[in-house]
């Protein structure tokens, strides 16, 4: 990530201010100066549509969040008065937003593992080149660049308790004794080793379709940071002794670590905001109802923009938590 | 060398034998991975493309037998979804219209915006430049849910809601950033000097990007331009948003996420329409693929 704010440009028209042992200064008139005109005119559109389409936007949703605020009384809003901490009583007190945020949590947290660890697993089994290898690490990355409604629909129908494979297999190869409607049940018996558990067999569903889903974006970087370790090492590690196991784990794991812990967090950013594949899987029933389905519930069903906001703050705050512990945990990784 | 030496040594701790074993251990425990793999990957696909041409009726009779009744009906469906709503088809002539109108509109403006500005980012020294980029990465992890609902407001005020124009502009300040990220990687690798000589034969700061950096980063740019292209294309959210409530202006996604939950349009009728989304994203990626992923991992390789 340092890769974004490395790399500070040192174009000719700078040169000669630095030259002269002073801080660079944006002088009239002077070649630096006209650079950095230059640079901000040519990012200029950039930064428009960015603070217009999303920093205003993210900054209103803040302030709706302690408006009583309904879509069809939006014309007569006054944004200067009348701020109150109503939507948050009511968001925290409303039936079903603990128990959804908890599955948000399990939903990310478990499709985050999941992708990762198949990202890994598949990242190493295609390590060492083979005849064909090309075409299956493209055809590796077929889930993740599929439209997600084309995705959903198909995963949809072959779930289908009716006339879905899934089910015809289960039932054929597996002994089912029914049909399992997969994405519309919310939780069946399970017997193992005599004891029965309760799972969740619709939020479970959704879970593998996030891990098929997005393992081919931890399977490409993982790739990429595998290339890049020198083999040099390895082959020192071979010839000293150590077997496969232990060269993966003294030498290729600690490589790995960092890249894996960057890819965890970003994956378990975007399936906490996920809205698109669990809408379009379930359409949020069975126990699958994460919070950002609520927030699209309470905008369009309801027209509650001031609780939808105020929803979409406390999944915003969350993350940021979220990010906050992983950024103090990485901080101390380095230094240790 | 020591190679020797260690080879002995190893041999003496029973090494090579664990090492041999663990060998075969895991070689064969690959290519069941892989088999897996494969078929974990591809096999919604294939079930994809086989539904589409099979008889709907077939499939209801013997669910688990996937090549009964294809031929019979071979393109049948495709025709259907593909005819317009008038001739009694579904009507995703129009939608794959839409959906190209939009994607383009979002490509170009995006290109248009994003290429001075990764320049700028990539050579000139300007106040807050640092800045620059920790924006973007912040606008890289934002939710599209917590952006939903101002804009939903804001494009219903100023009645901009149904139009493309509206949903374009959202596409592009989300595509904008990852833009930028892409193509100043490329613009760092042209040659300085190149951009001083057309300074000395008097070239200003735009003609120089227009005639140097652009032809020399111009893969880079269409491999972006592709993949901007990509994300439009699929993108759901803002689409559903902004323009359910007209039929003649669903985008393919749109479309199909909304017939989908109907019972009267056969499945098989739908398979069609979800090959119809899939293909074109398919087959862009494979034409760019490289460029694709080297750029998307470029920061990987640090760490």
């Amino acid at each position: 990530m340092t890769q974004l704010v490395k790399n500070l440009p040192t174009g000719p028209g700078s040169d000669p201010v630095r030259r002269g042992g002073r801080r660079p200064k944006y002088r009239r008139g002077g070649l630096a100066a006209a650079e950095a005109r230059a640079g901000l005119g040519l990012i200029a559109p950039t930064l428009v549509i960015v603070l217009v389409v999303i920093v205003v936007p993210i900054l209103w949703t803040v302030l709706l969040s302690f408006k009583e605020l309904r879509l069809i009384g939006l014309g007569t809003v006054n944004f200067f008065t009348d701020y109150s901490l109503d939507n948050f009583v009511e968001v925290f007190t409303a039936r079903g937003f603990w128990e959804s945020l908890g599955t948000t949590l399990v939903y990310s947290i478990g499709g985050t593992v999941l992708a990762v660890g198949l990202g890994l697993a598949a990242a190493l089994a295609l390590r060492k080149a083979f005849r064909g290898r090309g075409l299956i690490r493209s055809l590796m990355l077929l889930p993740y660049i599929a439209p997600v409604v084309a995705a959903t629909f198909v995963w949809e129908t072959m779930l289908n308790p009716q006339f879905g494979i899934i089910n015809v297999w289960g039932q054929d190869l597996l002994g089912w004794a029914d049909p399992v409607a997969l994405l519309s049940q919310r939780s069946a018996p399970v017997n193992i080793l005599g004891l029965t558990f309760e799972i969740p067999v619709a939020l479970f569903t959704v879970i593998v379709f996030e891990m098929w889903r997005s393992f081919p974006f931890a399977f490409l970087f993982i790739t990429a940071r595998l290339q890049a370790i020198p083999g040099s090492l390895e082959e020192a590690a071979r010839v000293d002794g150590a077997t496969l196991t232990q060269r993966f784990r003294h030498i290729i794991w600690p490589q790995l670590l960092p890249t894996i812990m960057v890819l965890a967090i970003l994956r378990l950013i975007w399936t906490f905001n996920n809205f698109d594949d669990i809408y379009l899987l379930t359409g949020g029933g069975a126990g699958t109802e994460v919070v950002s389905i609520r927030v699209f519930e309470y905008l369009t069903a309801r027209g509650d923009v001031g609780a939808a906001a105020a929803q979409a703050l406390v999944l915003a705050v969350v993350l940021g938590v979220f990010v906050a512990v992983y950024l103090r945990f990485a901080k101390k990784e380095e230094s240790a | 060398m020591t190679t020797t030496d260690a080879a002995a040594r190893t041999r003496v701790n029973g090494g090579i034998r664990r090492d041999v074993v663990e060998a075969r251990i895991f070689g064969v425990l690959r290519v069941i991975t892989i088999v897996l793999l494969v078929i974990f990957t591809v096999f919604p696909f294939l079930y994809m493309i086989v539904l589409s041409m099979k008889d709907l009726s077939a499939l209801l009779q013997a669910p688990g037998d996937l090549f009964a009744g294809l031929g019979e009906i071979g393109l049948q469906a495709y025709v259907e979804v593909l005819t317009p709503v008038s001739g009694g088809g579904q009507g995703f002539g129009d939608f794959i219209r839409n959906s190209a109108i939009i994607a383009i509109g979002t490509v170009v403006l995006t290109l248009l915006i994003a290429i001075p500005g990764s320049y700028a980012v990539s050579r000139l020294n300007f106040p807050g430049v640092r800045s620059v980029s920790a924006l973007f990465l912040a606008v890289y992890l934002f939710p599209a849910t917590l952006l939903a609902i101002p804009l939903f407001i804001f494009f219903s005020r100023v009645g901009l809601r149904g139009e493309f124009i509206g949903l374009i502009i959202v596409y592009v300040s989300q595509t904008v950033a990852v833009s930028i990220y892409m193509l100043r990687n490329y613009f760092e690798t042209v040659p300085r000097s190149l951009e001083e000589a057309a300074a000395l034969d008097g070239a200003g700061r735009l003609r120089t990007l227009w005639s140097v950096n652009l032809p020399l980063a111009m893969p880079a740019i269409v491999a972006n331009g592709l993949f901007v292209f990509m994300i439009a294309w699929n993108e759901f959210l803002f689409a559903l948003l902004f323009l359910v409530d007209d039929r003649s202006r669903w985008t393919v996604s749109l479309g199909l996420s909304q017939l989908a939950g109907s019972i009267e349009i056969p499945t098989t009728v739908l398979m069609a329409g979800s090959v119809i989304l899939t293909v074109p994203i398919v087959v862009l990626f494979f034409a760019c693929e490289r460029l694709l992923t080297e750029g998307l991992t470029s920061g990987a390789e640090k760490g």
